[in-house]
């Protein structure tokens, strides 16, 4: 570790970035969100055709890249609030992370059906 | 006075200096507040913020996840979207309300979460000071505009 650095490595400063970077980029998802969902005050059309681009395979990966990010930042961010707010949390915050990264890789299996079948029927045929 | 008693100071770092005759001199506090402290520093305001963002966490847990859940994954996932889907959900206030508090909710956290990364790394006041004008003009924007979709929504606009 260079010295005269805050930055001190392992668990706690990843958990850090990967909750700041997935932060950011659900925010930027957000606005973009609103904004096609605003189109519905345009014509059914102009929504339904939007919409029927998410529909294709290649959004469905990004989907699936969306949810990766807000059930990280969901379930890290609840650890944040325990390691705050709970006399215990600063002791138990790498077992806490433990614990949130098993039920995001359950999550994230459980999501593979729901979010890329439809893209898998497409590429190769149902 | 023995030296042991009357110290604050630990035996270990060495005997004290000062006593109750021959006190340490008062070191201010850095951050305490005084009459020549900027305004924009004499609130809580970042004490609210921080706040902020854990409460409305909790509460987007509920919100978001559930958003995803009926979304992405129930009822044939996202293949079922479309402008007769937000018709038939908007159609109940109960939906409207879900969605009017997680658009408020997720655009003030992420807004309040992004001033914090501005704050962070745009190191020259100018930059900062657009950047954050530039994020607040969006955020204002972004959360009107949703609450007049949701308010003004016409499921027979055609
Ligand atoms: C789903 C439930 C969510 C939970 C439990 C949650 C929790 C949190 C918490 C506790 C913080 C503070 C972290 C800290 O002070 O170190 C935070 C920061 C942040 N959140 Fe969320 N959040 C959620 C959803 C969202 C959403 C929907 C967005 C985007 C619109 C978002 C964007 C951000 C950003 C940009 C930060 C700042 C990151 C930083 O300063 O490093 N969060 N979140």
């Amino acid at each position: 570790m260079p010295a005269g650095t805050l930055y001190r490595g392992r668990e706690g400063m990843w958990s850090w970035v990967a909750h700041r970077v997935t932060g950011v980029l659900i925010f930027f998802f957000l606005f973009v969100h609103v904004l096609d969902t605003a189109l519905v005050r345009v014509s059914p059309e102009a929504y339904d055709d939007v919409v029927a681009t998410y529909k294709t395979p290649i959004v469905a990966v990004m989907e699936y890249g969306l949810v990766a990010a807000i059930l990280f930042h969901a379930l890290n961010g609840l650890r944040v609030v325990a390691v705050d707010f709970w006399s215990k949390g600063p002791k138990y915050q790498k077992q806490m992370l433990w614990t949130v990264m098993s039920i995001w890789i359950v999550l994230m299996a459980g999501a593979i059906y729901p979010v890329l079948g439809h893209a898998a029927r497409e590429l190769f045929g149902s | 006075m023995s030296a042991d008693t009357s110290s604050a100071v630990d035996p270990v770092e060495g005997v004290s200096l000062y006593d109750v005759d021959n006190p340490a001199p008062v070191i201010e506090p850095p951050r305490k507040r005084t009459k020549k402290t900027p305004k924009s520093t004499r609130t809580n305001f970042e004490l609210y913020g921080w706040l902020f963002m854990r409460l409305s966490g909790v509460v987007l847990v509920v919100l978001v996840l559930g958003h995803l859940l009926i979304q992405l994954v129930l009822d044939g996932g996202v293949s079922k979207v479309g402008f007769a889907f937000v018709a038939g959900r908007w159609a109940s206030p109960f939906w409207q309300g879900w969605d009017l508090l997680m658009l408020w909710l997720a655009m003030l956290h992420g807004a309040n979460g992004l001033r914090t990364v501005i704050n962070d790394y745009a190191e020259r006041p100018k930059t900062r000071f657009w950047l954050k004008n530039l994020l607040y003009a969006a955020t204002v924007f972004t959360v009107l505009l949703g609450t007049l979709v949701i308010f003004t929504f016409d499921p027979n606009i055609r």
